[in-house]
């Protein structure tokens, strides 16, 4: 009977101090987050973190430094940057410069095989092992500068006491203050979205149900960025996608959607899931025309382009937005793009998306993890900071065909996000690269061989 | 990934790599990265898959050449040792290593080391000749389809001819020293690291 006593006003207490820091909680969250994101205001509190963040990164950088130096270590460097110099050079000049020093016969006759040629290939074959171009793009890029997360710390033994406590603190604050945040808002975000277009969906087709589409779409989306803290810079917003446009834009995660969309509002393209994802485009194409696909019909080629093409059209209709690597690129450079949504003939707006990985690496590794524990990742990180240039509209010239018009799109978001461009397939992720380009090399050696034949036999 | 490289990798084993290879200590922490980003199964070696997986190495027509010279003889798969001592043959040769103490083993790198291993690249069954039809094979990897049978034996016999010296129709490692005396292997064969 004491017992039941005792416990009695405490959990009335207990309730009392729940219920308040809980209305407090939602207040918070409603005047500072969720109410400007209705208007698409800001009050600057996340650069003032961004700003914050930094210094102490560094802070955290020199201490890890200077404890590596009192311990006479060496600190391991990030293997992203370069290992070794690569010589430009082709495998026509090369062979032919290693036979002229090198050559026992006179230099009159030509020659048509050496045994140092194999020199060329064995060289470049194994600098492409100590360092390639391709491999190093499916693995989340190494930083300089240390910033608090484990998962990107490779100096584990200099860690001094001091920086564990602020470790430590840091793993607190983003577990149990930060995550249960973001992941409040992004049901909020979502629950909004499919609950607002659902509604949208029952109003007669026009102007009205198109601008309340927009304004709801902006919402929720500038909802969800704020549940993953992302601080934006939008750059040259002039050249922003109009309707009957396509815009594309480098692919590093699936946030790339998020950040897009919360800035203007496009008509998303691709297939259709099941589960959660299933339930949001369901509801998002009652509001407004998106393009998703059956899982069947994506490898339908010309059913996909009919699609797009009818798409844009319709100058009523949203621009389409399109990834055309197909596949999530760790943010360091731009692969090939996939000429399809090249042969449609419409005007391209080119967007560059650029994330700075000190606050948070975006890069979704798709063989790593799935994609609710990448989120999870995502949201216990400190922000998702990035920067995003709208480029000029481009398009197709009469002299180029759909793939030169894809790579010279590609050049110039490359050129713009400081990005390396690739001419390699982002499918080299999962599959293997194709033998043309051995057959290539093959042929281009084979011609040096029989092309002196034919001198010999002219002359 | 990242954060096995220097936790793995301990000072005792970078000291004896650096006196087997010549490496510098940085030059070894990097490779050892890259090393385990190859190594796709996490299991500290790497088999030819792995290697494999590099699309410049495979579009590279003797790629599976040089992937075979990581591994001795009979064996599938290599360890970070091994991997360092075959990368060795490719460090570019210091001038103040030529005045080195000459009873010490030669280094992986020297003139003759680097000519052994592209002897090697030819010589496919391991019995230090270079074969007619060893040579033709490799010839027949280098130039695709698009040479013909018969080009591409006067071509190897041609080759033979100018090379052999003791008339065994085949190429000693010897013989093919000789071919090669006036090329300029240590620049060719040898790699720059920025480091």
């Amino acid at each position: 009977l004491l017992l039941l006593l005792d416990f009695n006003p405490f959990d009335n207490l207990l309730c009392i101090l729940l219920g308040i820091s809980f209305t407090v909680w939602f207040t918070l969250l409603l005047v500072f987050i969720i109410v400007p994101a209705i208007f698409g205001v800001s009050f600057g509190i996340r650069r003032l973190y961004m700003k914050t963040l930094l210094k102490i990164f560094e802070w955290a950088t020199h201490r890890i430094e200077r404890g590596a130096k009192d311990n006479n270590h060496l600190l391991y460097k990030p293997y992203s940057n370069a290992i070794i110099a690569k010589e430009p050079t082709s495998l026509e000049e090369e062979i032919n410069e290693i036979r002229r020093r090198g050559s026992n016969r006179d230099l009159d006759s030509a020659s048509e095989f050496e045994m140092s040629d194999i020199f060329y290939f064995c060289r470049r074959g194994v600098e492409s092992i100590m360092d390639d171009e391709v491999t190093k793009r499916f693995s989340a890029e190494e930083l300089e500068s240390w910033n608090l997360l484990t998962r990107s710390n490779y100096n584990f033994q200099h860690i001094s006491l001091r920086l564990t406590v602020l470790w430590g603190l840091g793993v607190v604050i983003r577990y149990g203050f930060l995550l249960p945040l973001r992941v409040t808002l992004a049901f909020t975000g979502v629950g909004l979205l499919v609950v607002l277009t659902s509604i949208i969906g029952f109003l007669p087709n026009g102007r009205m149900k198109n601008f309340f589409s927009e304004q709801v779409h902006l919402m929720c989306y500038r909802i969800c960025v704020r549940a993953l803290t992302a601080i934006i810079t939008y750059h040259d917003s002039e050249n922003k996608p109009k309707n009957g446009g396509i815009c594309v834009a480098n692919h590093t995660s699936p946030i790339d959607v998020i950040i897009l969309a919360s800035d203007g509002c496009y008509a998303m393209v691709g297939q259709i899931h099941g589960g959660l994802m299933g339930v949001i485009q369901k509801s998002m194409v009652k509001a407004c025309p998106h393009i998703w696909f059956e899982r069947s019909e994506v490898k339908d080629r010309h059913l996909v382009a009919k699609r797009l093409s009818d798409h844009v059209e319709d100058t009523t209709k949203l621009p389409i937005l399109i990834f055309p690597e197909g596949t999530c690129i760790n943010n360091t450079s731009v692969m090939m793009f996939k000429k399809g949504s090249f042969e449609i003939g419409s005007t391209v707006y080119p967007v560059a998306i650029k994330y700075d990985p000190r606050f948070g690496d975006a890069f979704w590794n798709s063989s790593q993890f799935g994609m609710v524990n990448y989120l999870l990742r995502m949201m216990s990180s400190w922000a998702i900071v990035c920067s995003v240039w709208y480029l000029p509209p481009m398009t197709r010239e009469v002299s180029e065909d759909a793939v030169q018009f894809a790579s010279r799109v590609k050049a110039a978001i490359a050129r713009q996000g400081g990005l390396v461009d690739l001419l390699w397939d982002g499918g080299l992720k999962r599959g293997k690269v194709k033998d043309t380009f051995k057959e290539e090399q093959q042929k281009l050696y084979s011609k040096m061989l029989v092309g002196t034949q034919e001198d010999r036999s002219r002359s | 990934m990242g954060s096995r490289a220097s936790t793995l990798l301990r000072e005792e084993e970078i000291e004896e790599i650096k006196k087997e290879t010549g490496f510098s200590h940085s030059q070894i922490t990097r490779l050892y990265s890259r090393f385990t980003s190859l190594d796709k199964g996490e299991n500290g070696t790497l088999s030819r898959e792995d290697f494999q997986r590099i699309p410049e190495l495979a579009i590279n027509p003797l790629g599976d050449r040089i992937i075979n010279a990581f591994f001795p003889e009979g064996e599938d798969q290599v360890n970070f040792r091994g991997f360092m001592r075959t990368l060795a043959h490719f460090r570019p040769i210091e001038d103040n290593e030529k005045n080195k103490d000459p009873t010490a083993s030669e280094p992986l790198n020297s003139r003759s080391n680097k000519l052994l291993f592209a002897f090697r690249l030819y010589d496919l069954d391991r019995d230090d000749k270079i074969s007619r039809d060893e040579l033709l094979q490799v010839l027949r990897m280098m130039v695709g389809v698009n040479i013909s049978d018969e080009q591409l034996g006067s071509i190897a016999d041609r080759t033979i001819q100018e090379a052999d010296q003791n008339g065994d129709n085949s190429i000693s490692f010897n013989e093919f020293i000789k071919v090669l005396e006036k090329v300029d292997v240590e620049q060719k064969m040898s790699i720059r690291f920025l480091h």
